[in-house]
């Protein structure tokens, strides 16, 4: 297992730095720079602003500077916001996409995986019907379209919810951001779990369990649900990422103040330092968790080991 | 096949709802919380029995209890430092939380603020501002001249590195532009503090309108003391100290800033409103339904979809009122045919701008046929001879036009426009087209491209006609007649006037610059370098027991302190 986690880091470094060179790059050369605005700036004061944030450098130094600020965990002074530091925007911001995020996860888990397996168990029955017409319903009803909609029921019409805003993450204000950043994830699982949970079903250790004459409620538990389990869990390890790292949408229409209005804004607005900061973390986060699932292969899968 | 879609949808619903119902049940009793002041606010008011309510000192009217406004403020701040804030949006914070020499009154009017008079001497050369005693920092340190020359040596310092920088220049401050420059050190500023209470401001230029500049929030005074002791952090709450009616106490980007009632402000007695709290929410339709859940006093904005529904529902509540600038398009002006006067004056004619205001925009914008907003303060309009001629004859003169400059059925103008990404954008670009290729059978091609790229290939000079709009930045002609100088920045269409630009050089030396104004404006109705479409309106829907929201501000210039909440 050491020899696993080392392995990991040794392939997480470079992974990273890649990463952080392609966003660069990318950033760079799109058109514009943090600073090109409708009014366009006399020379005199462009040429302030850009020496003020080393943007008058050529990029390959911007480059290593960038990297030798990021080496002491300094993602750099924000362009948008002018008044805060992407250090900063990150602490406040990601707590709260992560809190939501938690909640979702929590939810996608349990309701996706036991809908999931109550259908499989009734497959092509009514049950069975129900359940995967409410989960394609889920998985085709966009966000964007469901977030507005629930501020349009619970908060414009019937006033039980406020339509917005955080305070603290008290839970009337969580409420339907969690149910818009969950619902297609719980379908998502709901799907594949059902699908993995019938194939599980038929294949033949399943058949030896039955033809013994163990317990069904044995069979499923010990038996069928590990196996049934892998391909959710090789979805769960990045979805986790995606979900405890916010949404735009989420974020826009319930003005929660997450991290995940920070990844459209940033590239509309030519945010080089706060764009880079969100994709290292959310870069970090993929491969920790990709680590994490498949430490998690080993526990439900005895053929797998490291 | 519908009805399937709906039973679905209803089943959608209802599973919703049931989950709805779930999270209540884990949250326990964490319903009957208080809630905060930000959506108790509207709320309370509703309910409100009649006990002893305060009165209004001046009108006598009820007021409600709680006194928190909630403002929508259509996105995040950039700044809230003065000197590097831009924008409407970092404008109203800043001026809620800072106050200036001047400030722009409810119908544009300049009205004393920190400084109670002021006197130009030496034929507008030199100003000297008398600053009231009582004006006090929100830690109770007074405000003084020195606090002035403090910020204005900032908004042009290098190391500051200001946008606005040049609105110092434009000011005609002496040495402004050469500190921009770094050729000179910050402390070379044509401002000067004469005693604590005294200013005295040197000008390299006699603008006579150099009062109605220091409403402007690149020249407020900000707080030496603070910004030595935090550096950049110096805006957070806790840190800042503001000399304006309210101090900031929270900010979360992107849910809300709040902001207190600043004891020490100077009219703090007169002030009404508690606290402010702003709402950055961008997304126009998401700050609709937040209105609508009476969240909110006044919204930032209307989108346009829903402007039919909301004049019919809640025409008390929707406030239309002129805002100053123009929205409008510029030819590039090397690009061949773009030369020729006759094509530009053809395009221009033949645009039905009551078509655009009445079916596209809908919000009572007003009709352009010149650069400048008749309504810029100082500013004695004369609109071009094709103004008050119907359609019908701009569009006959147009064709002739553009008959004579080569071009017909046989040989049509092809060209593209471009505009940045934006269904409003893209509705008023396609009507324009439309309206060329029926009227004088030219080919158009709309393009649209992300606001940055935008910005860049238009600088660049790669388009032939693209979308320009310009909110003013003072309430003067020359913010708006200066972005087409043969040496503006702004000036992406390269046209080129030295006649033009003489006047605008005279005018900044002038008693009376209206008549050089009125002059360039003629010159622009026989050039045609671009194509005025509509001046903009400012559109929000303001809550009925609101009073003081300044409908007539051109400026959109909304201070808190002047607004309060009625009782119900």
């Amino acid at each position: 297992m050491l020899n696993f986690i080392i392995r990991r880091v040794a392939v997480a470094i470079p992974t990273v730095l890649i990463l952080i060179l392609i966003s660069f790059v990318l950033m760079h050369s799109a058109p514009g720079g943090p600073f090109t605005n409708e009014r366009n700036l006399p020379e005199a004061v462009m040429k302030n602003i850009e020496a003020k944030y080393d943007l008058d450098k050529p990029a390959w130094q911007q480059f290593f500077i960038y990297l030798g600020n990021v080496a002491q965990g300094d993602f750099g002074p924000s362009f948008r916001y002018r008044d805060y530091t992407v250090n900063e925007l990150i602490a406040t911001s990601f707590p709260r996409s992560a809190y939501i995020g938690l909640w979702s996860f929590f939810f996608v888990v349990v309701i996706g995986i036991s809908v999931g397996i109550w259908a499989a168990l009734r497959q092509n029955k009514w049950q069975d019907y129900t359940v995967m017409t409410a989960a394609m319903t889920g998985v085709v009803f966009p966000n964007f379209v469901l977030a507005p909609l629930l501020v349009l029921i619970f908060a414009v019409e019937l006033r039980w919810l406020p339509g917005g805003g955080w305070e603290g993450g008290q839970i009337e204000y969580i409420i339907m951001p969690i149910i818009a950043m969950a619902t297609s994830y719980i379908a998502q699982v709901a799907r594949i779990t059902r699908g993995s949970m019938i194939e599980t079903m038929h294949s033949p250790f399943i058949r030896t369990a039955r033809a013994k004459g163990l317990p069904w409620r044995k069979i499923i538990l010990k038996h069928a649900l590990k196996p049934a389990l892998i391909p959710v869990v090789s979805y769960l390890g990045p979805a986790f990422v995606g979900i405890i790292t916010g949404s735009v949408i989420v974020d826009q229409v319930f003005s929660t103040g997450g991290i995940g209005q920070h990844f459209v804004n940033g590239a509309i607005n030519r945010d080089y330092s706060l764009i880079l900061g969100v994709t290292i973390l959310v870069g970090v986060l993929t491969i920790i968790f990709n680590a994490i699932v498949d430490i998690l292969y080993t526990y439900l899968d005895p053929r797998v080991r490291y | 096949m519908n009805k399937l879609r709906n039973r679905r949808s209803w089943a959608f619903l209802g599973m919703l709802m049931a989950t709805t119902v779930m999270l209540n049940g884990c949250g326990g009793g964490d319903n009957n919380n208080t809630s905060t002041e930000a959506t108790a606010a509207a709320k309370t008011e509703a309910a409100k029995p009649t006990k002893n309510l305060p009165k209004h000192p001046v009108t006598g009217e009820t007021l409600a209890e709680k006194q928190v406004l909630v403002r929508g403020n259509g996105s995040e701040p950039g700044s809230i430092d003065p000197q590097l804030v831009e924008g409407s949006v970092g404008g109203h914070i800043v001026r809620d939380l800072f106050e200036g020499l001047t400030n722009s009154g409810p119908s544009g009017e300049t009205l004393p603020a920190v400084a109670t008079s002021w006197e130009a001497k030496e034929g507008n050369l030199v100003w000297i501002f008398n600053l009231r005693n009582d004006a006090k920092w929100s830690d109770g340190t007074p405000v003084t001249a020195d606090d002035f020359v403090f910020a204005w040596q900032r908004a042009v310092d290098p190391v500051v590195a200001s946008n606005y920088a040049y609105y110092m220049e434009i000011a005609g401050i002496v040495n402004a532009t050469e500190i921009m420059n770094g050729k000179k050190p910050p402390t070379e500023l044509g401002v000067k503090a004469l005693d604590d209470h005294t200013l005295e401001v040197r000008l390299s230029a006699p603008i006579p309108y150099l009062a109605i500049m220091t409403s402007h929030y690149t020249m407020f005074p900000t707080p030496r003391k603070a910004i030595e002791a935090h550096g950049n952090s110096w805006t957070k709450p806790g840190n800042i100290v503001s000399n304006g009616a309210y101090q900031l106490v929270e900010w979360n980007v992107g849910e809300k800033m709040v902001s207190k009632r600043n004891p020490h402000y100077w009219d703090n007695a007169n002030t009404i409103i508690d606290e402010v709290v702003y709402l950055p929410i961008e997304d126009q339709s998401a700050e609709l339904q937040r209105y609508e859940t009476g969240e909110m006093h006044f919204t930032n904005t209307v989108p346009v979809s829903q402007m039919d529904r909301l004049k019919r529902e809640k025409p008390d509540e929707l406030k239309i009122s002129p805002l100053l600038g123009t929205y409008m398009y510029q030819f590039y002006i090397p690009k061949e045919p773009f030369g020729d006067v006759r094509i530009r004056k053809a395009l221009t004619l033949a645009v039905d701008r009551e078509i655009i205001v009445n079916f596209i925009t809908k919000a009572g914008q007003i009709p352009a046929f010149a650069l400048t907003p008749p309504y810029t303060a100082g500013f004695e309009s004369t609109e071009p001879d094709w103004a008050s001629w119907t359609q019908a004859q701009r569009d006959a003169e147009a064709l002739k036009l553009l008959e004579e400059a080569g071009y017909g059925k046989e040989n049509p103008l092809k060209f593209e426009v471009l505009y940045n990404t934006s269904e409003g954008h893209k509705t008023i670009a396609v009507a324009m087209s439309q309206m060329w290729k029926e009227k004088l059978g030219v080919e158009v091609s709309p393009v649209n491209m992300e606001w940055k790229t935008f910005l860049t290939e238009k600088k660049a000079g790669n388009f032939e006609v693209g979308r320009y709009g310009w909110i003013g930045d003072y309430n003067e002609a020359s913010t708006f007649l200066s972005l087409i100088t043969t040496t503006s920045g702004n000036n992406d269409g390269k046209w080129s006037n030295s006649e033009y630009d003489a006047l605008l050089e005279q005018a900044r030396f002038s008693e009376n610059p209206n008549e050089q104004y009125v002059a360039a404006e003629a010159i622009i109705a026989k050039e045609f370098p671009i194509i005025p479409i509509y001046y903009y309106t400012n559109v929000a829907l303001v809550r009925e027991n609101l009073v003081g929201y300044a409908v007539d501000n051109p400026q959109n210039n909304l201070y808190s302190k002047d607004m309060y909440i009625k009782a119900e």
